[in-house]
């Protein structure tokens, strides 16, 4: 907020951060209220990423799992957790050093402190990605994304993008051979081709509950290919229990994006032509494929580029899931929504907001116009 | 039928210290001050000057824009300290006092006889006005200007405030006095009652007044939150809001023709002795209530000194021990200075001796524990991120960060719509205490406030 005097190393932000980190500051309260409560971003921000650790768990088991499955091997649960984990500990690697390099560097131009912001959005970016994503594209993302989705607005707080969701976006446009398509969701079989779910959903080819139900139990699990966090809903179940409980993130956000998602669902089943075309797609297997779970609960919910207020916040959830399903369902270009409609959501925040905050703005005018 | 409001929004801080319902003293001070810096946007003027000896009621020194609005000394005695801050800015008065007070007496019809011209020059004589506040901006108002109504919150829910209940109980008589003399200057005189004790208050059976009940966690006291529940500000509008305390001293005044600023103040907080409540003299000194603090202290907290706070740790303004109680306060509070590190604090899963009211620790497994709360920041400053935490403990149909923003973009037509008229700081301070990106939240509406001063007037 208020700009330091600058010192003289050019070190000063880093090391201030680096000691925040391991020690609460002596700051005391100069105005206002004399007692603070004792939560503040870190405990925030830290409560998000352990929200995450299942699905990262879940994750790192499930590379190996596709893995040996497309390999035809045959690894034990340990070795596989192994290979996980090291396929994606250099995406790890990737996403925290350029971005907290970048946040380090841009709080020591402006002489602010660190903001504990990317600790959530670097855990977050490797969950999104295809796992096969090579390193050099993965690290212009992230710095795509801090710079020009979150530092230009001026860092935490003031951007009007999903900061995570802009280095999907990036990869997305400028790389897609490496985003979408079969061949980039399994670890270490060149040329194998394993289409997520949601891609064989497109063409017509979705499993019902009379034919398919032990696959729609393994998407509700995640053993299906896909980005590492996306795949198991039970995961991302365990993470929004936490999120809800500590009231990190809106429960009104989450629950009225799967409301929008079943209603605009439903609508595609009532119209659907024929009960082999996409449309006719049971509404609620929609919520366990692809990235709509991990979307809902983890992305939309941002309080930063969500709608702020309680009204909008339906409204603003209902969207996303309403335009995720449109997304899906008619436009074969982009098997995947999620991403494009909380994108066009977070633009639309603002608009929502506004027009809530009109509304009470007309019955203040119009109150004193009674009394008048 | 009397207004039963409920209200779901807010929080009773649990800091440990709460005054217990017992006289421990009386302080007599030796010097006590007035202070033109508890009153906003006053510039004053000194009427008088070192050495000067003044009764209890002679003037002080007065507004510089309205000279008819004075200040008095509480007490009889000589000028000893005329104390100044940066650009020679007029911080205090001080006066010693005399062992004997002897009060100016002021020659008033009887309260039953006095018509409004004649109360409202009483009271701008006597140096009582400064006792009454206008809303909107929490201002002294200007006496050329009739009020809509006047608002009295008959309790005050903020964190160790004093029991007006307790320590009014004798004052009912004067607060009738008050209420009936100000009523011919006001035609609507509203009362705040606390749910918990409207049977059994002392205040129930005040006549010329409207009662309401308010029901609910602090700040269902503040009379900014009764007010918007029972009738908003529009812009435009006045009203005026007196402290209960004060209430009784301007009954007093009319009673007895004496400007008798006695009070009593409880003093509370983790690092009083024994809790309780003092007599005393508007302005006392904090010297008086020295002997009380205690060394009773978290692991962390040990070598920390002690924060003296004229008022309510939520919007109380640190005076420091040798400062003076604040003309419109009636509790003291004493915590610790958090001047400390602690280490992996934020990191820790459990943090036992801390208290939030965020489910992100675990303070909800434990809600009638009371803490020893001290003035550590608990973090550091931020932007607005969690933006929807303020709505649950503000009870006003505001949208607190909208408000915000639109003060810090100084945009005086959005401040308006948003509703500055109906808030000032003390409505924002748990908004602020609640904040994770530890943003001085009152000072921001304090800015607003004089931007709207400035530009109205």
């Amino acid at each position: 907020m208020e700009k330091k005097e600058k010192k003289g190393s050019i070190f000063d932000s880093t090391i201030e951060a680096f000691q925040s980190f391991l020690r609460v500051p002596n700051t005391v309260t100069r105005r206002g209220s004399h007692v603070r409560d004792c939560n503040d971003l870190k405990r925030v921000m830290i409560i998000v990423v352990v929200a995450l650790i299942p699905t990262l768990l879940f994750g790192i088991y499930n590379i190996g799992y596709q893995h040996n499955l497309a390999a035809g091997t045959d690894m034990g649960f340990w070795q596989m957790v192994w290979y996980g984990f090291l396929k994606i500990l250099p995406l790890y690697l990737v996403s925290y050093i350029v971005g907290l390099g970048i946040e380090f560097a841009s709080a020591q131009i402006r002489g602010h402190e660190v903001n504990e912001g990317y600790l959530v959005t670097g855990m977050i970016i490797p969950l999104i990605v295809p796992i096969n994503i090579p390193l050099w594209i993965l690290a212009l993302a992230v710095a795509f994304a801090v710079i020009l989705g979150k530092e230009v607005f001026g860092g935490t707080g003031m951007n009007i993008w999903n900061p995570a969701l802009i280095a999907r976006a990036f990869l997305f446009f400028a790389y897609p051979s490496h985003m979408s398509g079969d061949k980039v969701w399994v670890a270490g079989v060149d040329g194998y081709s394993g289409a997520t779910p949601l891609a064989e959903a497109a063409v017509g080819n979705f499993p019902t509950m009379a034919n398919g139900s032990d696959s729609i139990l393994n998407m509700f699990i995640g053993l299906m290919p896909g980005c590492p966090g996306e795949t198991s809903t039970i995961a991302i179940l365990i993470g929004a229990a936490i999120l809800i409980f500590t009231g990190v993130a809106s429960w009104k956000i989450m629950l009225s994006t799967v409301v929008g998602g079943l209603a605009m669902g439903y609508l595609c089943n009532a119209i659907a032509p024929d009960p082999t075309s996409y449309l006719a797609m049971p509404a609620w297997e929609h919520l366990i494929m692809g990235g709509f779970a991990f979307g809902a609960v983890f992305m939309a919910t941002d309080p930063v580029t969500s709608a702020q207020t309680e009204t909008g916040k339906w409204i603003y959830g209902f969207l996303i899931g309403a335009f995720t399903i449109i997304l899906r369902v008619f436009n074969p270009g982009y098997p995947e929504g999620m991403m494009l409609s909380i994108l066009l959501m977070n633009t639309f925040a603002p608009l929502i907001d506004y027009c809530v905050v009109q509304r009470n703005i007309k019955n203040r005018l119009k109150r004193a116009q009674i009394n008048q | 039928m009397v207004d039963y409001i409920k209200l779901k929004q807010g929080l009773d801080i649990p800091v440990e210290g709460v005054p217990e319902t017992r006289i421990l003293k009386s302080i007599v001070s030796e010097t006590v001050a007035v202070k033109p810096t508890d009153f906003r946007c006053l510039i004053p003027k000194l009427a008088v000057k070192e050495g000067d000896a003044v009764k209890a009621g002679s003037v002080l020194f007065f507004d510089k824009k309205r000279p008819e609005v004075r200040f008095t000394s509480p007490v009889s005695g000589t000028v000893c300290g005329i104390i100044r801050g940066e650009k020679r800015k007029l911080l205090e008065v001080r006066v010693k006092a005399d062992p004997e007070t002897e009060y100016a007496m002021f020659d008033l019809p009887k309260p039953e006889a006095i018509t409004a011209e004649q109360v409202i020059s009483a009271l701008l004589e006597s140096g009582l006005w400064p006792c009454i506040k206008q809303r909107p901006y929490g201002i002294i108002p200007n006496p050329e200007v009739r009020p809509k109504a006047l608002y009295i919150s008959g309790f005050d829910s903020a964190p160790l405030a004093a029991d007006y209940d307790y320590i009014l109980k004798d004052e009912v008589e004067n607060i009738q006095t008050a209420i009936s003399t100000l009523s011919k200057v006001v035609s609507k005189i509203h009362f705040g009652l606390n749910a918990k004790t409207h049977a059994s208050t002392p205040f129930h059976k005040l006549s010329g007044v409207e009662f309401h009940i308010f029901d609910g966690p602090h700040p269902a006291g503040n009379v900014g939150v009764q007010i918007n529940h029972v009738c908003p500000i529009n812009k435009g509008d006045m009203v005026w809001t007196v402290n209960l305390q004060m209430l009784a001293i301007i009954g007093r005044f009319f009673a007895t023709g004496k400007v008798d600023m006695r009070k009593t103040v409880a003093v509370g907080g983790p690092r009083v002795s024994t809790p309780g409540y003092v007599k005393c003299i508007s302005g006392m000194c904090m010297s008086g209530i020295a002997d009380m603090t205690n060394d009773n202290v978290e692991q962390l907290q040990k070598g920390c000194e002690v924060r003296f706070i004229s008022g309510n740790i939520l919007t109380g303004t640190n005076v420091g021990k040798d400062g003076y109680l604040g003309f419109y306060d009636d509790c003291v509070s004493l915590i610790t200075e958090g001047n400390y590190y602690e280490t992996f604090g934020w990191a820790k899963i459990f943090r036992p001796k801390k208290y939030s009211f965020a489910s992100t620790y675990f303070s909800w497994l434990t809600p009638r524990k009371k803490y020893k709360m001290d003035s550590n920041l608990n973090g550091g400053v931020r932007a607005f991120v969690m933006t929807n935490k303020y709505a649950k403990v503000f009870p006003m149909n505001i949208y607190p960060v909208y408000l915000l923003k639109a003060i810090l973009a100084e945009d005086i037509d959005k401040m308006e719509q948003l509703g500055i008229y109906e808030v000032v700081e003390e409505d924002f301070a748990l908004c602020e205490y609640i904040d994770p990106s530890k943003i001085d939240i009152q000072a921001i509406v304090s800015k607003g406030i004089d931007i709207m001063i400035k530009e109205m007037a």
